[in-house]
């Protein structure tokens, strides 16, 4: 009980199964689209058919006249801030006087059933006139002719990084590439209900990231303290940085308070398609240098980010493209350009892995044609170059702790590789449809290496709050852990219970939901929580136990339980922060703007049918270094579905946008991997531990959702011989170019 | 309006809907059983599956009228009587065939059905069996263990 070496059954390092698992399987977890009250009513949204219009009027009398109907909102109805956004409240509650995305929210209606609601709100009349809308993200950023999409220059954030002043080598490569917008397709929608408190408050039960940061922007658009909006954690259906940003929050609030009833929206699959940020295209122009014998010299990059309509995460996701732009390789001389962009396209912010996640497939693919060119090995080249501890980011950071890359390389190609085909003609691309009986069908073997900061970066002063409290319950010691995470599938309640395990030594550990009357955890992104509120939890249980050993000191001879029988329940308190990161410098990039950094390794093997540009992934394979395994089932979860999200990006998933517009908001035509796309998976995991990290750990989320997609690209580019500079690949970039 | 009666989950239920009502939405809304998850509302990613008198079906492609006087299993059916779960709920759950779970009512229907077919499916049968149903966080891999494992507790069963 006094100290750490108490081993319990489902500490740190077991697999401990997650708390939430039976009422999964049951279907008893209540998500937020699942919760009801007899009373309630329905909210639905009106959103803007154009990317950018004026909005001349709008006509309610149709709408209001409708039966049942209860509400009828506009920019009007919004009592305080009228904007809100996580980086700069730039994101209207509701269009104020012009819209800028198509799906920007209009107007919102209340009534007594979500298909009256519906057409109601078909009913009400916006007059808009039409303007020209930017959607040249090049444009935008480049040319003074260009319209303002909003307030400010279209260049939401340009981050240099400059190294160095050698720019010639012997050997250079050139490369456009480009990565489409990919959607982070949750598969459960927004929704949430939003219930009107007697104190003039709100309770707000919703699915999201993070909690504090949804209040923070509520309450001031409802011109409310923080303290009468309380926010409490429905049932998560997925997140991947999709529920970063507002969705449905405000809105919901905003009828219910208007109603007096408590308010449930539900978005469709259509509509969260419009409802929620995507993964910001890039274009990337980039230039490497090297010796001969494949020393890199220097790199250049420019690298344009659509960012859309509104900031979201914008100024971060470049923040890591600028400073993650030249991948885990030495490099002395840089000369990088990421540009964040606004545009009348859907607006862009946060997915797995954002900003690192574009440029990776830009130097990868680079790092292939400089093998080529200096007729080295993918792997070789890789290894030539690769960082390790002492090296230094081209931020001039320093990597302080272990970044073993060329052992990872050398790991992961030892792997070995599948065998061929057995004939099943199932198993060839193109699968049951069976349009080859193997001729046209190429085998490529591809590699990906990827660098990923984890946590928040660049000064951010990003901490979690956890309450730990050691009691009696029926007569045995409990521990009852209370943070404000969010638990969106990852599997952070059972690394929460698993910490105050062994850090208490009591087997019975309970979570308890997570809301906004316990401080700030931060958001559940940036591959952040396990190392931020696991080190929370650690503290607090760490307090916890002094003052136990404190009273055990004083008392002599009582056990714990006796101990906690006479004087009540311990409960300690505790923020728990990383180490400080700085600002880049706006002309340098120079700065120590991350606090950790994770690498992972992929290998992809594929067969490509090349007369029909049909692909089948045959295996991938990766290593990746998480310095501490606290839960081997749950993390091996967490890069089996990173990769098949990199594997999506590669191969099928893309919001396609046209003048503005979604092509393809459902899910019959914005494709994800299935069982039969996702092929079966070697992974080997390394613990090389951050000594600065709780138990030595690194965030693992997201660094498997980076080198997927270049290995798989690489390995169809072995395959085909085609050069492939952009994401997804289409079947015509294949057989037809 | 019509009345209709299902046995869903071996209880007899009535419910008065519109024609149009979806079934997803009746377990949904009429009947209060929302284990039955709407993922996309177009039989595409298989959230909503239920089995029809054994057969897994899409309950958000499929008006409620249409199966009145039918048998129902939904997620709530599959545990038995006592609570005790179902060699594939406990497979998922041991597994980790889950992450944020919004899928799973879709695949343990599914593979229920399934392994009742074909208690001793191979991995080629066991990928096309589930082949139907979407999931984002787990990159399937647990799932498929998940089947398997629950193709064991079934032949383990007395």
């Amino acid at each position: 009980m006094t100290s750490t070496d108490t081993r319990t059954s489902q500490g740190i390092g077991q697999s401990a199964p997650r708390p939430d698992g039976t009422l999964k399987v049951t279907g008893e977890f209540a998500y937020s689209s699942d919760l009801w009250l007899e009373d309630m009513v329905w909210g639905v949204t009106l959103r803007s058919p154009h990317p950018a219009a004026r909005i001349r009027s709008i006509d309610l009398g149709p709408a209001l006249a409708m039966p049942g109907v209860l509400a009828v909102l506009t920019h009007e109805d919004v009592p305080g801030e009228k904007h809100h956004g996580l980086e700069l409240r730039d994101q209207p509650v509701l269009a104020v006087d012009r819209v800028r995305y198509q799906g920007e929210p209009v107007a919102l209606v209340a009534a007594d059933h979500p298909e009256r609601a519906r057409r109601a709100a078909a009913a009400i009349v916006v007059d808009y006139e039409v303007t020209e809308a930017v959607t040249d993200a090049r444009r935008a950023a480049f040319d003074p002719a260009c319209p303002k999409v909003g307030e400010r220059g279209n260049i939401l954030r340009h981050q240099p990084v400059r190294v160095g002043s050698v720019f010639e080598a012997p050997v250079v490569v050139t490369g456009e590439y480009e990565v489409g917008m990919q959607d982070q397709a949750f598969l459960g929608p927004e929704s949430g209900l939003a219930v009107p408190a007697e104190d003039g408050g709100v309770d707000l039960y919703v699915a999201t990231q993070w909690l504090h940061v949804d209040r923070d922007q509520i309450a001031p658009c409802l011109g409310l303290p923080a303290e009468k909006v309380r926010v409490s954690l429905a049932g998560v259906g997925g997140a991947f940085g999709a529920r970063e940003d507002l969705s449905m929050q405000v809105h919901a609030c905003l009828l219910a308070l208007r109603t007096g009833r408590p308010v449930k929206m539900v978005y469709n699959r259509e509509e969260s398609f419009f409802g929620h940020v995507h993964r910001h295209p890039a274009w990337m122009r980039y230039e490497h240098g090297a010796t001969r014998d494949g020393r890199l010299i220097y790199v250049k990059a420019e690298i344009l980010l659509d960012g859309g309509a509104y900031c979201s995460s914008s100024p971060a996701v470049v923040g890591n493209a600028a400073s993650l732009g030249a991948g885990p390789y030495e490099v002395g001389n840089v000369e990088i350009d990421a540009y964040g962009v606004y545009t009348n396209n859907p607006p862009c912010g946060a997915m797995r892995g954002f900003g690192a996640v574009q440029a990776c497939f830009a130097y990868e693919s680079q790092m292939d044609r400089l093998a080529e060119a200096c007729g080295l090995s993918p792997v070789e080249l890789r290894i030539r170059n690769a960082v390790s501890q002492g090296s230094r980011l081209i931020t001039g950071q320093l990597i302080d702790s272990p970044a073993p890359l060329a052992g990872m390389l050398a790991e992961l190609e030892a792997f070995p590789l599948p065998a061929a085909s057995d004939g099943d003609l199932r198993e060839l691309p193109g699968g049951v449809a069976q349009t080859t009986h193997g001729e046209g069908v190429r085998r490529g073997v591809g590699y990906g290496v990827g660098i990923k900061n984890i946590c928040f970066s660049e000064g951010f002063d990003d901490y979690s709050t956890a309450r730990v409290r050691l009691e009696l319950a029926g007569g045995e010691p409990h521990v009852l852990v209370h943070t404000a995470a969010a638990e969106v599938g990852q599997g952070l309640v059972t690394v929460q219970a698993q910490v105050a395990r062994t850090e208490l030594g009591v087997e019975r550990v309970t979570v308890a939901p997570a809301d906004t009357t316990v401080g700030s955890a931060g958001s559940s992104s940036a591959s952040r929580q396990s190392y931020v509120t696991g080190g929370a939890v650690k503290t607090a249980c760490e307090a916890v136990r002094e003052r136990l050993a404190e009273l055990a000191a004083a008392h002599p001879g009582l056990t714990t339980t006796a101990l906690l029988q006479r004087f009540g329940p311990v409960e300690e308190t505790r923020e728990y922060r990383h180490r400080p990161t700085f600002p880049m410098d706006p002309s340098t990039g120079q700065g120590d703007s991350h606090t950790q950094l994770a690498l992972c390794v992929h290998r992809a093997v594929v067969d490509v049918d090349v007369e029909l540009g049909l692909v089948k992934v045959v295996e991938l394979a990766a290593v990746q270094d998480v310095g501490k395994v606290l839960n081997l089932l749950a993390l091996e979860g967490q890069i089996h579905g990173g990769s098949a999200q990199g594997l999506g990006l590669a191969l099928m998933e893309e919001v396609l946008v046209a003048d503005g517009r979604l092509r393809n908001p459902s899910f019959t035509d914005y494709l994800i991997p299935t069982i039969l796309d996702m092929p079966p998976m070697k992974v080997s995991i390394l613990e090389n531990p951050d000594p600065a990290a709780p138990y030595g750990l690194r965030g693992a989320g997201e660094p498997p959702t980076l080198s997927t997609t270049p290995a798989v690209v690489a390995a169809v580019r072995a395959a085909t011989g085609r050069a492939l500079s952009r994401v997804p690949i289409r079947p015509e970039h294949i057989a037809l170019t | 309006m019509h009345e209709i009666t299902l046995t869903v989950n071996g209880v007899v239920r009535q419910a008065r809907v519109p024609a149009r009502r979806l079934l997803s939405d009746c377990l949904r809304h009429d009947l209060g059983l929302t284990g039955t998850h709407v993922g996309c509302e177009h039989g595409v990613c298989g959230c909503c599956t239920i089995l029809l008198d054994g057969e897994p079906v899409r309950s958000c492609l499929t008006f409620a009228v249409t199966v009145d006087g039918r048998e129902i299993t939904t997620v709530e059916g599959l545990a038995g009587p006592d609570g005790a779960l179902s060699p594939v709920q406990r497979a998922f759950a041991e597994c980790h065939g889950l992450q944020c779970g919004f899928c799973t009512p879709g695949f343990l229907c599914t593979a229920t059905a399934l392994l009742r077919e074909n208690p001793a499916p191979t991995e080629e049968e066991v990928l096309e069996g589930i082949s139907g149903n979407l999931c984002r966080c787990t990159g399937y891999q647990n799932i498929v263990k998940s089947v398997h494992r629950a193709a064991e507790l079934i032949a383990e069963e007395p």
